[in-house]
């Protein structure tokens, strides 16, 4: 580009970057950089955020107890992604593989649900599962159970909340990537003596292997903040990185320790996407 | 066919429907141990169909298909000695041109030196040596062309069925592939069964060409055959470029036929025709004559309308006085109708006689017979 072509380009280039830049200034960078300086602040005595710079904060990060809830809530996240996985895997084929009408429905099926705001959605299960929800007057009418079942606050309902609220986001990258799938490829595989186990294992799932990536991807990270899950159906019993957060700038107060957690999952979720990318990863795929 | 070729897939009594919509119709076909079969048609004619039927991917709504004296209709295409070169190439994405031919050979398990070395001689065959560690994506075209068909041959099938696999590669390449597949299905011995709508190529390639139309199979025959003795009108006017005339037939004295047409009187030849039948007649354009007088037998007035040049040959196209347009060809260098009313003849042996049931046709003879 010439100097002159240069300047001439500067006001509509300005134009169009401009409004976007400003946007993520405001809205992703300032925010960012206050939580940054935020994190390495001091409290006084009345919990309030005194300007001076501390690596306290970071130091408490390595608390015995918080370091159980962070294996906690990886071991969550990771059985919320493997569930994910498994249903959304053959659904996923079930929409790619169904003519075009019905297909719509059961893409519906996944989509309207998910523009529906999930704490209503995560109350609603909490409705249906409690001493007197509707699940156990169910089973009693029909005397399958005698006393009702406690099905609330443990680890498997905070771990359903979870898959319920994100399997959308399993099964849109995986859609993606079964539907590109070439019909061809299957015939040629089984043209060539593959048996469908086998066309499977050596060409369905390498095909498909960075849908699920990105989907775990997507499903992973977000189950390590979804706090009002666990608080609503975990009852506090299954505390995830979240949770901790949410405290910290509610209940605790402690506004640099809460930013220093959220630093911290920033981290984790960076390095997340990092091994991601590292692996083969499309960025496309996650929507970056 | 000598009856000492040995049938190796037989297509009996087949149909194919989609719903209520029939794309193949009671096909009856043999092709013979090592030969080289073309399934000729425009799109929809039933050809890949038919080729999908045998390889397994479709199934049949009735008849059956036998492949070396056994009935394959319960088998899976995994099942079926018989391999497929995809129109798409259906290559896979994710394995390197190696990994893709051998991947028949890892299916049957067989030990890894052994697959080296096959895998090895069949890419030398099709001219890929040092391509091994590529992946499709890094190909051209017509390498991939080849790996696709090494891949479909590793396996020794005792046929390979290729659905237009010259389709999607530029004029000159597609010539080169040609013969190359030709070559190679001469050396290795293997019948080929290959679906095109290239009449030229299907021409140039087969031993025996299986012309299809509508699901139907039209005509069956050697490419001389179906060239110069097209069986039917759709046969006639598909491969290559025709003159056709429906009328019918006035005079019959010994071999030679009169007809009238619309637009005059013709001659032709064949036995078994009889007077007032109706004949549609077939002339090559490179089989026209013309005269400044008129020729015994015929009475087509024609005029040159224009002159085409397409390389070594020189096309001319003439009016009748219906309207209806003439072809001629001469190859550059041979003298062209001159300008003004010529006489169009030919000989009688190079008119092909077709017989004709077209009843639509039936009016228009007795409108000329009314005058």
């Amino acid at each position: 580009m010439t100097k002159r072509n240069f300047k001439s380009n500067i006001i509509p280039a300005t134009t169009m970057v401009g409004p976007v830049t400003l946007w993520l200034a405001f809205f992703v960078a300032i925010p960012l950089l206050y939580v940054l300086v935020m994190s390495f602040c001091s409290t006084d005595e009345y919990y309030n955020v005194v300007f001076k710079f501390t690596f306290a904060n970071y130091q408490r990060l390595f608390d015995a107890n918080y370091v159980q809830i962070y294996g906690q809530s990886i071991l969550i996240a990771f059985l919320t992604t493997s569930i994910c996985i498994i249903l959304a895997y053959p659904f996923s084929f079930l929409i790619a593989r169904t003519a075009s009408k019905k297909k719509t429905i059961l893409y519906m099926m996944v989509i309207i649900p998910f523009w529906t705001n999930s704490l209503i959605r995560i109350y609603g299960w909490r409705t249906f599962l409690g001493t007197n929800g509707w699940l156990n007057t169910i089973l009693q009418t029909l005397h399958l159970t005698k006393a009702p079942l406690d099905l609330l606050y443990n680890q498997g309902t905070t771990v359903l909340g979870m898959v319920y609220c994100l399997f959308p986001f399993m099964v849109l990258p995986l859609y993606t990537v079964i539907e590109k799938l070439d019909q061809n490829l299957l015939e040629a595989s089984s043209d060539l003596g593959a048996k469908s186990t086998t066309t499977f294992i050596k060409v369905i799932l390498p095909l498909t292997a960075s849908g699920i990536f990105s989907g775990s991807i997507m499903v992973f990270i977000p189950t390590l903040g979804l706090f009002f899950v666990s608080d609503i159906l975990g009852g506090g019993n299954t505390d995830v990185i979240g949770n901790l957060i949410e405290r910290q700038f509610q209940s605790g107060n402690n506004w640099p320790l809460g930013s220093a957690l959220s630093i911290i999952l920033i981290v984790i979720t960076l390095l997340l996407v990092r091994l991601y990318q590292k692996c083969g990863g499309n960025m496309e795929n996650l929507g970056v | 066919m000598s009856s000492l070729k040995k049938a190796i897939v037989e297509i009996k009594n087949v149909n194919k429907l989609y719903g209520s919509n029939q794309v193949v119709k009671d096909l009856n076909l043999t092709v013979y141990e090592g030969e080289f079969l073309t399934l000729l048609g425009s799109s929809g004619c039933g050809k890949t169909t038919t080729l999908r039927m045998i390889g397994g991917f479709e199934e049949l709504s009735s008849g059956s298909i036998l492949i070396e004296n056994e009935n394959i209709e319960d088998k899976e295409p995994y099942e079926r000695n018989v391999n497929t070169v995809f129109q798409s190439y259906a290559l896979f994405p994710h394995m390197t041109v190696y990994e893709n031919v051998a991947y028949g050979l890892k299916i049957k398990k067989v030990r890894k030196n052994e697959i080296a070395d096959k895998v090895q001689s069949m890419l030398d065959l099709v001219q890929l040596g040092g391509f091994e560690k590529r992946y499709p994506a890094q190909l051209s075209g017509g390498q991939k062309q080849r790996v696709a068909i090494a891949r479909a041959l590793i396996n020794q099938p005792k046929v390979l069925l290729l659905d237009e696999p010259l389709g999607a590669l530029d004029l000159k390449l597609r010539k080169q592939m040609q013969l190359e597949l030709k070559r190679l299905q001469k050396k290795l011995n293997i019948t080929f069964i290959y679906v095109t709508h290239d009449q030229e190529e299907a021409l140039s390639m087969s031993d025996r060409i299986a012309v299809m139309h509508e699901g139907v199979l039209e005509q069956l025959d050697t490419p001389i055959n179906i060239y110069e003795k097209p069986k039917t009108k759709f046969v006639a006017t598909f491969i290559g470029e025709t003159n056709l005339f429906e009328g019918y037939i006035n005079k019959v004295e010994g071999k030679q036929v009169s007809i009238v047409i619309e637009s005059g009187n013709i001659r032709g030849a064949g036995e078994d025709y009889h007077e007032n039948e109706l004949i549609a007649v077939s002339v090559r354009p490179e089989r026209m004559k013309y005269s400044l007088e008129p020729v015994e037998g015929f009475t087509l007035k024609a005029v040159v309308k224009e002159q085409v040049y397409v390389g070594s040959v020189l096309k001319t196209i003439l009016v009748l006085a219906n309207g209806k347009e003439i072809k001629i060809e001469r190859l550059a260098g041979e003298t062209l109708p001159p300008e003004g009313i010529v006489y169009l003849y030919w000989e009688n042996d190079d008119a092909k006689l077709i017989h004709s049931d077209d009843n639509t046709f039936f009016q228009a003879v007795e409108n000329i017979q009314m005058g």
